[in-house]
């Protein structure tokens, strides 16, 4: 009798912090999402208001007036997905390479890749890198944007641990009905890998969609620019601090990685966990 | 022969962005870290470690050294505590417990832009919603982004939110894979819940821990460079620029080449001996289980 009151306690206590931690925890995305649908009364009442009423989208329709927000938005979509497949293309070759073939100089080349695992480039080394994308011609270009995140030693490090836990055995049936190594890539170890593979893709593609110095410093014209980039501009042009125009453009930066996460979830924090290593 | 040079080929596409674009640039800062690039002539005077000691007695560089370090470290301490305990709480069953996990997971997708902007908003004098709060229950009453001290705080609150979800997934993935076997014993031996927590499970999950402090601190002092420029752009005067900020303000704003690939050496060699602690000494014991 007692243990059962003293769990029914302790099960309502957990419910009351879980409750407020995450209300606390999701309440700036959910004010942000209300305050992007409200009239300005609204958002500059004073107490401020929590519960909506009403729609009203012209915030919407403004911040694409301030900004050229539907081809930030196309910008900001053909980069991750061009960093997406190319990190996914080249960690599968290289994993590949580390995983299932023995050759010389494989084991320094290893630590030369492994040595840049959590360095971001575009943030630590921004200023040379700039330099060189400009000597390259690149500067307002999408080359700019995409190229230097076609790779990471995350995704080779993601696919080499995967492969190494497919049985050899595949591989020397493979072989024995005649299958080019390439074969046994493109016809059995990708087909294989799938869930890793879409796991490492929305991870990619959040990492990429979620970058910001490194686009606001190639793209110097608006056309150029990203969404995320796109918040900041909006912030900066609202001399008024029109807050419902500025959190429409967040909400328009934040849903499309949301959404993704929302409906893979569990996807997300396997590869995350599974990978160790972010981005 | 095809066979021999096949793992090659598999290689050269990552090679080719780590050296152009990682290694290159790692060379390119350390040779310009010796010159001074003059805006007009085009012409580069070779200073020696001239750069290097300039920077070192620049008070605004000791300034943003300083200023980095609190900053980080608050922030790591505070969301790595803040997370073992909300990922404690999220390893309950109890009912609905995947809805709670969804909405405090959450931030996890969201950009340290938007992280910024949200909470730029929520710390508004006129419109914020945690500001209001603030004045009701603490009475402070403040201009959040454009004071000190309190334009320091604004940002660690955006950070923390920001990397709290992190490092709450690893610890909840670590509790999980603690053995209840440990944890059965512990009750048996009449450790109270308190104690088992500090006794058994966070050392259990230390390496996990680890891991945690080395990621949180490259995302506070890299990532958090757009939560500064969209919330504070370093201000109030220099109150809240950080290395990455100053080395945006040197490299971009004025141009500063020599002395901006000096800060991006530095910057670099800060990363490989994260790096290198991190695989010397953390490799062993991450995996644990």
């Amino acid at each position: 009798m007692r243990k059962s009151t003293k769990r029914i306690i302790k099960t309502i206590v957990f419910e009351i912090l879980l409750i407020t931690s995450s209300l606390l925890m999701f309440a700036p995305i959910l004010l942000a999402i209300i305050m992007s649908i409200q009239p300005p009364e609204f958002v500059f009442s004073y107490p401020p208001r929590f519960l909506p009423r009403g729609l009203f989208l012209q915030n919407y329709l403004e911040a694409f007036k301030i900004v050229p927000f539907a081809r930030m938005i196309f910008n900001s979509a053909l980069i991750s997905i061009f960093i997406t497949l190319g990190k996914l293309v080249t960690g599968s070759l290289s994993g590949y390479a580390y995983a299932n073939f023995v050759f010389r100089g494989s084991k320094i080349s290893f630590y030369v890749l492994f040595a840049t695992l959590f360095i971001p480039a575009e943030i630590v080394l921004i200023v040379p890198l700039f330099r060189i994308v400009s000597r390259f011609g690149w500067t307002n270009t999408y080359w700019a944007m995409t190229v230097p995140f076609l790779a990471s030693a995350t995704n080779t490090f993601l696919m080499q641990q995967h492969f190494k836990t497919i049985p050899k055995d595949f591989e020397d049936a493979a072989k024995i009905d005649g299958a080019t190594p390439m074969q046994y890539f493109t016809k059995i170890l990708l087909p294989l890998s799938r869930p890793i593979i879409a796991g490492a893709a929305i991870i990619n593609f959040t990492y990429a969609w979620n970058m910001y110095l490194w686009p606001m410093i190639v793209a110097m014209e608006d056309r150029m620019k990203t969404v995320q980039v796109a918040i900041n501009m909006i912030m900066n042009a609202e001399s008024s601090n029109n807050w419902g125009i500025i959190m429409a453009a967040t909400v328009v930066a934040l849903l499309p990685t949301l959404i993704l996460f929302f409906a893979l979830q569990d996807l997300f924090v396997k590869s995350l966990v599974g990978s160790g290593v972010k981005g | 022969m095809r066979r021999k040079i096949f793992p090659y080929l598999l290689l050269i596409p990552t090679y080719l962005v780590i050296v152009f674009f990682i290694y290159a640039p790692a060379f390119d800062a350390l040779y310009n870290s010796f010159f001074r690039v003059s805006v007009f002539g085009r012409r580069k005077i070779f200073v020696g470690f001239q750069n290097y000691l300039s920077l070192f007695t620049d008070k605004d560089y000791l300034y943003a050294v300083n200023f980095t370090l609190v900053y980080t470290g608050v922030t790591v301490v505070v969301s790595i505590f803040l997370s073992f305990f909300l990922a404690l709480l999220l390893d309950q069953k109890v009912p609905g417990s995947r809805i709670y996990r969804t909405l405090i997971f959450a931030p996890y997708a969201v950009s340290h832009a938007v992280a910024g902007a949200l909470w730029g908003f929520l710390l508004n004098p006129v419109v914020g919603h945690v500001n209001y709060l603030m004045r009701i229950f603490f009475g402070i009453q403040t201009h959040w982004l454009t004071t000190t001290p309190y334009a320091a705080y604004s940002l660690i609150f955006a950070s923390v939110w920001k990397t709290l979800p992190f490092n709450i997934i690893f610890y909840l993935a670590a509790l999980q894979s603690i053995p209840t076997e440990v944890l059965e014993a512990s009750i048996i031996d009449g450790a109270s819940s308190w104690k088992r927590v500090w006794k058994i499970i966070f050392p259990l999950v230390s390496p996990i821990t680890f891991y945690l402090v080395i990621m949180s601190i490259i995302s506070a002092t890299f990532q958090s460079f757009a939560i500064i420029d969209v919330m504070t752009k370093g201000g109030p005067g220099i109150y809240t620029t950080n290395l990455v900020y100053k080395l945006f303000l040197d490299g971009f704003r004025f141009q500063k080449i020599g002395l901006a690939s000096a800060q991006n050496v530095i910057l670099f060699i800060v990363m490989m001996v994260i790096t290198i602690i991190y695989f010397s000494y953390g490799q062993r014991r991450v995996h644990y289980q």
